[in-house]
């Protein structure tokens, strides 16, 4: 492997990684502050793609336009999914609610090969981040370069948000303790819509930087990146930020080198064995927190 | 009426009930076309209803939420088809890659077939089961879904080409010998499931259900029983996969993908979690209605001569993933709960003398 190369697939992992990074931080939030595994996450991220086409391709619009009426549509979109699925179980056990958000993913699903098919369609092409641009013998596209820099604006923005800022307080509040938050005054469905807010948010400019360079859509396409980008929750340790960005450029860059190398057959098992072996040896992440079961 | 007269009369009414269903299938069975969907039904229903009673016991009664079933099924399912392939037609269906040397002319009778079907996912749930009990609820289930994909994956990959023929897929699995087939396998296997729930072991894993701290501490052998559950749940698991594969005659690693998983798992749910005979009635339900009774929802509909616009291709599963999240939401206990079926509907109507609430035989 020459190192221009290596470079060039340093920074398609990076790319990829940073999508993954901007999911799983979705996945992250949600789990940190519901303790939901929130399965219906990655066909948010497939709807949004749909959404897309939608504005673009029936509508005709602009990509400003339809950048922000995607990014919209994905928020209602996922906050809705939680009014209607997710609060009626608030008190119920954690399995109950997981199976709803697997009835959640099981419903888009369908949802989406009833209204757009099972067929793949193709994807919108957003003209100046298809442009081949050349950084020191690498050519690449628009899109491949600006993602991680957006991953990293993302991050820190939110970090912003988390440490600084009242919304921020209230929501570390209710992660660490969802019962004593609410006596203390925190609006928790207030926290608990933000965070899908946010979330759903990601997944949507997730979805655009992810589908841009791809040809087509088609209804499970959500289904295996949103395993993924859960993994990459889980190897970051699940409620933290940071890790969850890690775990995502990991899995990225993983995943591309493997492809290079000519497994691409098993890129997805070393994601998964990654998965298991982080469960095994440190469930908690490289950066989630100890938690004691009392009983 | 005494309690033993109860006990008496219940098992007589389940014996009328077992020789009825009987004499309904092979009534089905004359005098039906072997196109008809209620076939279809019943022998697909069946399948599903000893997989969604393996899981149930896993996640219902022992409740370690496992989301690895359709990984179980696969390795069932494939064990099954490469042992049963008739030897002289193994050229044709390795076509490409060829057969390996070793597997060529190993022939398996159909019985036998099934039970190394189950074996091999028995061996292969004690393996991971070791490391992978130790994990708590939905760390276990995305570990298991994990697993599953990763069983899909490898075989369907290059390297297994020769023995699992790859991304082909295998064809040519020996269909049902007749009719009656699935049904006697499922109902042995049930009958092997309910004698376990009823026995000890079944009340220790209950008791881990409810509370593992407070079950650890009545001196249940938690990692024990866990990973006995878990053994015995991949075990029909893998009987399931393999009936599947006779079924269907024809698989690919792509059938066993986490939509079959889901789809079982909702089966399980709504029949009620820790009830087997409301996975079993669920099964055939949910089966009938997607398969049959719901097909008219992809045909286009017409009210005196003017369309409808919401009926085409794919509005059925929306209503079916609809009907499901309102189970889901709603009737969190689905049909049974943790009850089983029994006959007290009717001893009650027996036995106006005594007031009903008398007995605790609920």
């Amino acid at each position: 492997m020459t190192s221009t190369a290596f470079l060039q697939y340093c920074l398609t992992g990076i790319s990829i990684g940073g999508i993954y990074a901007l999911i799983a931080i979705g996945y992250t939030m949600v789990y940190g502050i519901l303790r939901l595994i929130n399965f219906a996450h990655g066909d948010i991220f497939m709807m949004a793609a749909y959404f897309m086409i939608f504005a673009m391709v029936d509508f005709a619009l602009p990509w400003y336009v339809s950048i922000v009426i995607v990014l919209a549509a994905t928020i209602l979109l996922g906050v809705v999914i939680e009014k209607v699925a997710y609060k009626p179980l608030r008190s119920s056990p954690r399995m109950s609610i997981m199976i709803s958000a697997i009835g959640v993913s099981y419903l888009l699903q369908n949802l989406a090969t009833y209204l757009f098919s099972a067929l793949p369609k193709g994807y919108p092409k957003i003209d100046f981040l298809m442009k081949t641009i050349t950084i020191g013998g690498i050519s690449t596209s628009v899109v491949t370069f600006i993602t991680p820099i957006l991953t990293l604006v993302f991050v820190f923005l939110l970090l912003q948000l988390i440490n600084h800022t009242k919304i921020g307080m209230a929501m570390r509040a209710v992660s660490k303790d969802f019962e004593t938050s609410q006596l203390m005054g925190i609006k928790i469905n207030r926290v608990i819509s933000f965070t899908f807010v946010i979330g759903c948010f990601l997944a949507g400019v997730g979805s655009i930087l992810y589908f841009t360079p791809r040809p087509s859509v088609y209804p499970l396409v959500g289904s295996l990146p949103g395993l993924k980008c859960f993994i990459a929750a889980v190897f970051g340790g699940i409620g933290s930020i940071p890790g969850a960005m890690l775990g995502g450029f990991v899995i990225g860059l993983s995943e591309t080198f493997i492809k290079a190398a000519g497994y691409s057959e098993f890129s997805d098992v070393f994601t998964f064995i990654l998965l298991i072996v982080v469960l095994l040896f440190k469930p908690t992440g490289l950066f989630g927190e100890k938690t004691t079961e009392k009983v | 009426m005494t309690e033993q007269k109860k006990h008496k009369l219940s098992i007589l009414f389940s014996a009328i009930a077992i020789v009825v269903l009987a004499l309904l299938l092979v009534g089905v069975n004359k005098y039906t076309a072997p196109t008809y969907m209620l076939r279809t039904v019943l022998q697909l229903g069946s399948i599903y209803a000893l997989v969604a009673v393996s899981m149930n016991l896993l996640n219902g009664f022992t409740g370690l939420f496992s989301l690895g079933q359709a990984g179980f099924m696969a390795l069932g399912a494939y064990t099954f088809a490469i042992f049963t392939i008739p030897a002289n037609q193994r050229a044709g269906v390795y076509y490409l890659y060829g057969v390996a040397d070793w597997l060529a002319n190993i022939e398996l009778p159909i019985v036998a077939a099934l039970i190394v079907a189950g074996i091999v996912c028995a061996i292969m749930a004690a393996l991971i089961g070791a490391p992978v009990l130790r994990l708590k609820s939905d760390y276990f289930a995305i570990a298991t879904l994990g697993f599953a994909e990763i069983v899909r994956i490898i075989v369907g990959s290059s390297p297994m080409n020769r023995i699992t023929n790859g991304s082909l897929g295998l064809k040519m699995i020996p269909k049902f010998p007749n009719f009656y087939f699935p049904f006697i396998v499922v109902a042995i296997c049930i009958f092997i499931v309910w004698l376990l729930i009823n026995s000890s072991y079944g009340r220790a894993f209950k008791a881990i259900r409810e509370d593992e701290i407070a079950a650890e501490a009545m001196g249940i052998n938690l990692a024990k029983h866990k990973r006995m559950s878990f053994i015995i749940s991949s075990f029909f698991a893998g009987v399931g996969g393999a009936l599947m594969a006779m079924y269907m005659g024809a698989i690919t690693s792509t059938t066993f993908n986490i939509t079959l998983t889901y789809n079982i798992l909702l089966i399980v749910v709504i029949g009620g979690m820790g009830s087997l005979t409301g996975s079993i009635i669920s099964s055939f339900l949910v089966i009938a209605a997607r398969e049959w009774w719901l097909r008219f929802l992809d045909q286009p509909f017409f009210i005196g001569g003017v369309q409808i616009p919401l009926f085409k291709t794919g509005f059925r599963m929306v209503v079916f993933s609809i009907i499901l999240m309102i189970v889901v939401l709603f009737f969190r206990k689905g049909i049974m709960g943790t009850k089983e079926f029994n006959w007290n509907f009717i001893l009650k109507r027996m036995d106006k003398k005594q007031p009903a609430g008398g007995e605790g035989n609920e």
